[in-house]
């Protein structure tokens, strides 16, 4: 499959996590599948303090990929790698979900971020 | 009329539920007022769904229905504030959906009856289906002295009412006095009222900035399938219930969870019947009729 990569231009969230231009230090990588109506994984665990490279993809339509307590939203473009790097500042559990309504069960599409010590 | 004959004839009618009044339209003296009229609000009604959130799916909206034709006196006009149908990926069964709700409402006997479009009618063909059975996705008119506004944050998948409608909305408002009575209605909040559960409008505020000039805004929208009221400054936004399911309370979890197990003793369902004066009073009319 010919895939692209697609870069998320990203701005810095409520809880300090600094989401930015993915650039030459990248940290580690964690793939994130989207799928109607699921996440692969829908639970993410990083550590706190430590850049990590959520790369997202889609396999069967557009997807949206939002995490409120970040400022952060992309669409996820099916053949496309969308990367979003963040660098989470706070422990805690944080939501993301889809925001591009893609059918029935679109409600339930979600999953978690852990931030651990 | 006075808002106690509302209340009155609506306990004589049997259906009167809790009656809300706010300090709407504070910019306008009642003096200056067109004539008082009311009008009913059915949102959510979700033709479609089969599920255990409301065993009674497939009469709720008619039963509702009875419940408004026996109102005592008859409101101007009905207004349906979106997800007028239940999602389906199959355009065929989406349009089977719409002709059969049109169906179903044709038997209100008040025969003004205006349609807003929610992201299970419009967002996966992008308004396409809704507009053949039901016209535009955006309108305005007007009432009795009142600007009615119908905005659409749905057929956009991503929640976005976006430049163009927003161009329109600024475009109709500068034609507006600041001290006019503006009624907006839609069907996703136009605020931020959970964002983890996606329950806003990505560009709402560039809507709700538009408007906060205006001194009498009110609007009226559905999708948390509850009642809820919130101020963004002065503007007041009233959410209706549903007339399928409840959904639970805003921010009740981190993420939204399912719908409620269904409790009829709770009334989670029901119209709201709204009475435009001096000031916005509205009544709940849950579902009561066989």
């Amino acid at each position: 499959m010919k895939r692209r990569v697609f870069t998320a231009l990203l701005i810095g969230s409520a809880v300090g996590g600094a989401a930015r231009l993915l650039a030459a230090e990248t940290p580690n990588e964690i793939k994130v599948a989207a799928s109607k109506f699921e996440y692969t994984p829908d639970t993410v665990k990083v550590k706190v303090g430590q850049p990590v490279t959520l790369v997202l993809t889609s396999f069967d339509r557009i997807h949206g990929f939002k995490m409120p307590d970040f400022g952060i939203r992309t669409d996820i473009i099916p053949d496309q790698e969308t990367r979003v790097t963040i660098t989470p500042q706070k422990v805690g559990t944080f939501v993301f979900f889809c925001d591009v309504f893609c059918g029935d069960g679109h409600e339930e599409m979600s999953g978690t971020l852990v931030v651990e010590a | 009329m006075q808002h106690t004959d509302r209340r009155d004839f609506l306990k004589l009618a049997g259906v009167a539920g809790v009656t809300f009044t706010a300090g709407l339209f504070p910019g306008r003296h009642a003096a200056a007022q067109a004539g008082d009229f009311h009008f009913v609000q059915f949102s959510d009604t979700h033709w479609g769904y089969k599920g255990a959130a409301n065993p009674d799916a497939e009469h709720t909206l008619e039963k509702a229905i009875v419940t408004v034709n026996g109102l005592a006196q008859k409101p101007d006009f009905i207004v349906f504030t979106g997800d007028l149908t239940h999602t389906t990926e199959d355009g065929k069964v989406r349009r089977e959906r719409m002709a059969r709700f049109k169906e179903i409402v044709s038997a209100l006997t008040v025969k003004d009856v205006r349609f807003l479009a929610g992201e299970h009618d419009a967002a996966l063909d992008k308004g396409e289906a809704f507009k053949e059975f039901f016209g535009a996705t955006h309108w305005t008119f007007d009432h009795k002295g009142v600007h009615f506004i119908a905005l659409d944050n749905v057929s956009d998948p991503g929640a976005k009412l976006g430049d163009e409608q927003l161009a329109w909305l600024a475009a109709d408002l500068k034609q507006r006095k600041t001290d006019d009575r503006i009624v907006v209605l839609t069907h996703r909040p136009l605020f931020d009222l959970v964002p983890n559960w996606d329950w806003t409008t990505a560009d709402g505020a560039k809507a709700i900035e538009l408007l906060m000039p205006y001194q009498n805004v009110v609007v009226f929208y559905g999708h948390i399938h509850q009642e809820n009221h919130h101020m963004t400054g002065h503007i007041a936004h009233h959410a209706a219930k549903s007339l399928i399911f409840p959904q639970a309370a805003p921010g009740d979890a981190p993420k939204r969870p399912p719908p409620p197990p269904f409790d009829a003793s709770l009334k989670p369902l029901g119209t709201r019947d709204v009475t435009v004066s001096a000031k916005i009073t509205f009544t709940e009319l849950p579902v009561t009729k066989a």
